[in-house]
C-alpha cells in the first residue's frame, strides 16, 4: 500500500484517490467533540452562522474541564453547554456523575472507530488515534463550523512512521514510550505532521498504553498519532456488540512517509519529563533528590483502569510520604466503578491519598489541586509548562502512574524499584 | 486581509505556549478585553503595560504550542496586537488565528532580524514586510487560496456564511 493511513482516511472523507499529502480541502467529519472549556465560545460563533447542528448524533459534549464547577463563571460555562445540548437534542451529552474526561468517554461509548475523521475542541483529541481514527484538536470557531456544516478545512499532513519493536520492561508504560519519542522529535518535531505507529512491539501495547502514546502526540506538535489496527484493536470493539465494521487499517510502505523512526521499547526505562517542556526527558532513576509536595494520578493521558491498577500495585501496604498530597482522579465514572469492584480504592485511601471525581482539574491548573508558590508536583498528566498547574514559581514533573505512586511514597522522584 | 499597517516590535523566544499566552485562571471568560488585559501573564507580567495598540509580536519557533484554547489568539487580539510573526507556529494556534482574523506570518528571517522596538510595516496587498528601523524589506509567502479567502472575509464564520456549498 503506497498511502499513509492519514491519506487513506482523507481519501475516504473527501475527494477520493487524488487526495495526497499537502492537499487543502474541506472534508466531512464523523464526530465533533466539545467540552465545557471550549463550548461557550463555540456556541457564540455557532449562533452567528444561523443553522441547526448538521447531525445531533455526530456531536459529543462532555462536562470535564471545570466540573464540579469551580466558580460562578465556570458554572455558567457548564450551564451554557447543558442548554445547548437540550436545545439541539444532543444524545451524546455527558453530565458530571455519568461521564468523565472526554478522551476516555468518547472511545468507551463507542464514538470513535478505525477510519473515522474526528475533530474536537481540545488539543488532546488526537487520543482517538489509539483506535485507528484520524482525530485532531481544533479551536472553538472550528468546532462551531463543524457542528453547523459537518465539514472542516484540513491540510493533509505529511506522516512519520514510528516502528516499535520489542517488549516493555517492568514498570514501563505507554507514557515512557511517548516521552522517549518526544525527546527524539522535540516539542515541534512533528508540527503539521501525523505520527503513525506500527511494528511487532504493538502486540505488547494494550489500549491504555496506546491512548497515552496518541494523547501526547500533540506534545511533539503532531496533528495526530494513529495506531494501525490489529487484534488488540478488534478485541476492544467487541464489547459494543454491534455490526459496525472495524476497518483493518495498516500503515503504508516507507516511501509514503517523510521519515521512519525505529524504537526498541525493550531499551526504554521509566522516564520523567522535567520542567518546563515535555521533551526535557531523563531516566527516573537518574533524577536527583527532587522533593515533591504533590502527586497527581489521572488525566486524559493516564486515567485508565490499567493506570489505576499499576499505581495501586505500587502503593499497596505503603503510605504516602507525610509531606506529600496524592490526588487520584479516575478518568470516568465507569473507571471509578471498576476501581470499587477491584478493591483498588482501599489501596489508595489506606495509603493516605484523596480520590477526586473524574475531571481535568489540576492538569491544566483548573481546580482540585492547584500548586502554590515554589511547590513541586509529579504528575501522570501531559504538560509541564510554566504555571501550568498553578503558581508561576511551581514546577511539574511528568511521569507514568507507577513512578507517580512510588514518588508519592518516597517523597522524592524515584524509580518504583527503589521501594522494593 | 488587504491592509497595510505599521507597528513596533515586542520580541519573545521559542515554544511560547498557550498556557503562557493566557493562563487557565483567566480562561473563565471569552471577553477579548478581559483576556487582553491578562495576555502573556505567565511570561512577562509587564507585557500589558508596555504594549501599545498596533504593536507587532515577534517570536521564535513553535509559537502557540499546547492547549487548543482559542482564548489565546483572542487575548492577543484583545491586547490590540496587530500581527504575530514567528519562525514557526503550532498548528492549532495558527488555525485559530486565521479563523478569528488575527494576522499571523511565518517568517524566520524577519523574526531573527527584528529587535525589540524596531518599526515594521506590513503590506498584505503587496505581500511585503519592511523593517523601517533597519532599512530591510522582506517578501512574504502568500497563504494558500482557501486560507486567503477565509482571512479576507474576516474569519471562518463569515466565510461559511458567504459560501453556499459548505
Amino acid at each position: 500500500m503506497k498511502c499513509s493511513i492519514t491519506e487513506k482516511i482523507f481519501q475516504s472523507h473527501a475527494g477520493g484517490a487524488n487526495v495526497r499529502t499537502g492537499s487543502i480541502l474541506f472534508a466531512g467529519i464523523d464526530l465533533a467533540m466539545g467540552t465545557d472549556a471550549t463550548m461557550p465560545l463555540a456556541i457564540q460563533e455557532f449562533n452567528k452562522i444561523g443553522r441547526n447542528v448538521f447531525d445531533p448524533a455526530k456531536i459529543a459534549l462532555v462536562q470535564d474541564h471545570f466540573v464540579p464547577a469551580k466558580d460562578i463563571m465556570t458554572a455558567n460555562y457548564s450551564l451554557e453547554m447543558r442548554k445547548f445540548a437540550e436545545q439541539h437534542r444532543i444524545k451524546n451529552y455527558f453530565e458530571l456523575g455519568r461521564g468523565g474526561i472526554c478522551h476516555h468517554i468518547v472511545p468507551d461509548e463507542g464514538l470513535c472507530y478505525p477510519g473515522d475523521l474526528i475533530v474536537g475542541a481540545d488539543s488532546h483529541t488526537c487520543t482517538y488515534g489509539a483506535f485507528g481514527a484520524f482525530a485532531t484538536g481544533v479551536g472553538s470557531t472550528d468546532l462551531a463550523a463543524a457542528m453547523a456544516t459537518g465539514k472542516l478545512w484540513f491540510k493533509i499532513p505529511a506522516a512519520i512512521k514510528v516502528v516499535l519493536t520489542g517488549k516493555k520492561r517492568a514498570y514501563v508504560q505507554g507514557k515512557d514510550i511517548i516521552l522517549k519519542l518526544i525527546s527524539i522529535l522535540g516539542v515541534d518535531g512533528a508540527t503539521y505532521k501525523a505520527l503513525e505507529f506500527t511494528g511487532d512491539g504493538l502486540a505488547d501495547l494494550d489500549m491504555s498504553d496506546r491512548i497515552t502514546i496518541c494523547n501526547m502526540a500533540i506534545e511533539a506538535g503532531g496533528k495526530t498519532g494513529i495506531f494501525e489496527v490489529d487484534d488488540i484493536t478488534r478485541e476492544y470493539f467487541k464489547k459494543f456488540n454491534n455490526n459496525k465494521v472495524v476497518e483493518n487499517l495498516k500503515t503504508g510502505e516507507d516511501s509514503a512517509y517523510e521519515r521512519v523512526i525505529e524504537l526498541d521499547i525493550s531499551e526504554i526505562e521509566p522516564l520523567v519529563a522535567e520542567p518546563f517542556l515535555p521533551s526535557n526527558v531523563r531516566a527516573a532513576s537518574r533524577v536527583d533528590s527532587i522533593c515533591i509536595n504533590q502527586a497527581v494520578l489521572g488525566s486524559c493521558t493516564n486515567g485508565r483502569i490499567e493506570d489505576m491498577q499499576m499505581a495501586a500495585g505500587v502503593l499497596k501496604g505503603r503510605k504516602v510520604h507525610p509531606r506529600v498530597r496524592l490526588i487520584v482522579i479516575p478518568g470516568t465514572q465507569e473507571i471509578l466503578k471498576q476501581m470499587i469492584k477491584e478493591n483498588l480504592l482501599d489501596a489508595f485511601v489506606d495509603a493516605g491519598a484523596v480520590i477526586s471525581p473524574p475531571t481535568c482539574g489540576p492538569c491544566l491548573g483548573g481546580h482540585m489541586g492547584i500548586l502554590g508558590d515554589n511547590e513541586v508536583c509529579i504528575a501522570s498528566t501531559n504538560r509541564n509548562f510554566v504555571g501550568r498547574m498553578g503558581s508561576t514559581s511551581s514546577k511539574v514533573y511528568l511521569a507514568n502512574p507507577a513512578v507517580v505512586a512510588a514518588s508519592a511514597v518516597r517523597g522524592e522522584i524515584c524509580h518504583p524499584e527503589v521501594l522494593l | 486581509m488587504g491592509q497595510k499597517f505599521t507597528g513596533s516590535v515586542l520580541k519573545y523566544g521559542d515554544d511560547i505556549n498557550t498556557d503562557v499566552i493566557i493562563p487557565t485562571k483567566f480562561c473563565n471568560s471569552t471577553d477579548p478585553d478581559y483576556l487582553g488585559r491578562n495576555c502573556l501573564h505567565n511570561l512577562d507580567e509587564n507585557f500589558i503595560n508596555k504594549r501599545k495598540p498596533g504593536d507587532i509580536l515577534i517570536a521564535g519557533r513553535n509559537f502557540g504550542c499546547g492547549s487548543s484554547r482559542e482564548n489565546a489568539p483572542l487575548a492577543i487580539k484583545g491586547a490590540k496586537i496587530s500581527c504575530v510573526i514567528a519562525k514557526s507556529f503550532a498548528r492549532i494556534f495558527f488555525r485559530n488565528a486565521i479563523n478569528i482574523g488575527l494576522p499571523v506570518i511565518e517568517n524566520e528571517e524577519i523574526a531573527i532580524d527584528a529587535a525589540e522596538g524596531d518599526t515594521l510595516e506590513i503590506d498584505f496587498t503587496a505581500n511585503t514586510c519592511r523593517n523601517i528601523t533597519k532599512g530591510r524589506e522582506y517578501k512574504l509567502d502568500s497563504y494558500s487560496d482557501l486560507i486567503h479567502k477565509i482571512f479576507d472575509q474576516g474569519g471562518l464564520i463569515n466565510f461559511i456564511k458567504n459560501t453556499e456549498d459548505i
